[in-house]
């Protein structure tokens, strides 16, 4: 965080740091990601595992909160049935600003094998992205790393949430637009 | 002349079929067992047809008697429990559905089906009072193949959300969703104003959006990461191969035409 040590205050005993604004929120941010306990199928056991002691998501902030007004990131892990779209966009919703969102697997990504009628093809048609984690399903080390990819992502943005877009990925072709 | 498509089930086909390959059927044996036959014995002339298959008798029966012959196996001849109860779609060849309930007797480890057929919309009565199982299996019933049930005591939708539309088993309705099935939940959570902005679904698992240059390089030049379309188009048209990057999806006419 401290980019300068500005030695002549410091000789007066004064232990001084400057900083960004944007930094010092950032390095906040990134470093207490409390994701919601959100489960929809078999990922979601490797995200339990990733919780637990084992790999022990703690160590690194991330500490899994049941409810929407106190998380900060939605892992989507699993298979997101049309049934249900509705009930996680509400949870999304709920979910007090800043958030950031983790397509966890296959399913959430793209549908995966459920090429039916009755799941949703991408989670991203409905939440706006900020990863996507490929896997089928992907291994508790592989969640780790999201939220890693997550962590550098959120030091790269600024401080003000309004200036960040989400969903950039998909904006330029037309054919699917941001979600806000 | 257009290949002739029938319309009444659009599930997926298999590309070649032998004319000459039968399909391999479970034998129909005649009842032996003395048990079954005590059964067959206490219902007399409900039983249209029976026969063992894999060891369950299989009875066949009048659709509008399905209440009175079942209250009978289940108080006569001890058939105290019914694992499973639904129907299969036999609309296309019979204009028929057709019903079965799979019962199980504990003392005599013994199970029956019990198969019954009604034409489409008719109803069925509900054995609800015989075995509170049957609740969850009719309201599926119901929900994947809109067969109605009377007498039901809470006759809604138990898979799929309640302002569904369509029933998804029936062999009419396409794996992957018809109109309202594949906007479903853009229709829900945002409206139907926003079908433009989030677009269809993309089905193929091979999809590359070519003037994605985000997440796909661009063939044939160079675009900074996060081009737009508008500033990646180069001032000179690029020349792709002919042969190679043709459209065959854009083009009316069969494939064959443009390979000619």
């Amino acid at each position: 965080m401290a980019q300068h040590q500005v030695n002549y205050a410091s000789s007066a005993g004064l232990p001084i740091a400057l900083t960004s604004v944007d930094k010092l929120v950032n390095w906040g941010r990134s470093n207490s990601l409390w994701p919601l306990t959100y489960g929809l199928a078999c990922c979601a056991i490797e995200m339990m595992a990733s919780g637990a002691s084992r790999y022990d998501f703690d160590r690194m902030g991330t500490i899994f909160r049941a409810s929407p007004r106190q998380a900060d990131v939605m892992i989507l892990a699993g298979t997101l049935s049309k049934k249900h779209a509705e009930f996680a966009r509400r949870l999304y919703d709920q979910m007090t600003e800043p958030k950031w969102v983790i397509s966890m697997g296959s399913c959430a990504n793209t549908g995966g094998m459920f090429n039916t009628y009755a799941t949703v093809q991408g989670v991203d048609r409905i939440i706006p992205v900020d990863i996507y984690l490929p896997g089928c399903a992907p291994r508790p080390e592989t969640l780790q790393y999201a939220l890693m990819m997550l962590q550098t992502k959120i030091r790269r943005e600024s401080a003000d949430m309004k200036k960040n877009t989400k969903q950039d990925l998909t904006v330029q072709t037309g054919r699917r637009a941001r979600l806000i | 002349m257009r290949k002739y498509v029938p319309k009444d089930s659009v599930q997926a086909k298999s590309y070649y079929t032998d004319r000459f390959w039968v399909a391999p059927r479970v034998p129909r044996l005649t009842v032996e067992d003395e048990h079954f036959l005590s059964v067959l014995d206490a219902l007399g002339d409900d039983s249209k047809e029976s026969y063992i298959e894999v060891g369950q008798l299989v009875i066949h029966i009048e659709a509008t008697d399905n209440l009175r012959i079942i209250k009978k196996l289940k108080e006569e001849c001890g058939y105290t429990q019914c694992s499973e109860q639904s129907a299969v779609d036999y609309l296309a060849q019979d204009g028929e559905f057709e019903l079965f309930y799979q019962l199980l007797n504990i003392n005599e480890a013994k199970r029956i089906r019990v198969v019954c057929r009604i034409k489409d919309g008719q109803a069925i009565e509900s054995i609800h009072p015989l075995y509170k199982s049957a609740n969850f299996a009719e309201r599926e019933m119901f929900d994947m193949f809109g067969i109605k049930v009377n007498n039901h005591p809470f006759l809604k939708r138990i898979l799929m959300p309640d302002d569904w539309e369509g029933n998804p088993l029936l062999k009419t309705y396409p794996l992957e969703g018809d109109e309202f099935a594949s906007w479903y939940e853009v229709d829900k959570i945002f409206g139907k104003e926003y079908r433009d902005i989030i677009g269809p679904e993309i089905r193929d698992p091979a999809h590359i959006d070519r003037e994605d240059s985000k997440r796909f390089s661009r063939v044939g030049y160079e675009v900074p990461f996060g081009s737009e379309v508008a500033e990646a188009k180069s001032e000179q048209e690029i020349e792709y191969s002919k042969t190679l990057l043709v459209n065959y999806n854009s083009k009316k006419s069969k494939i064959l035409d443009e390979r000619r």
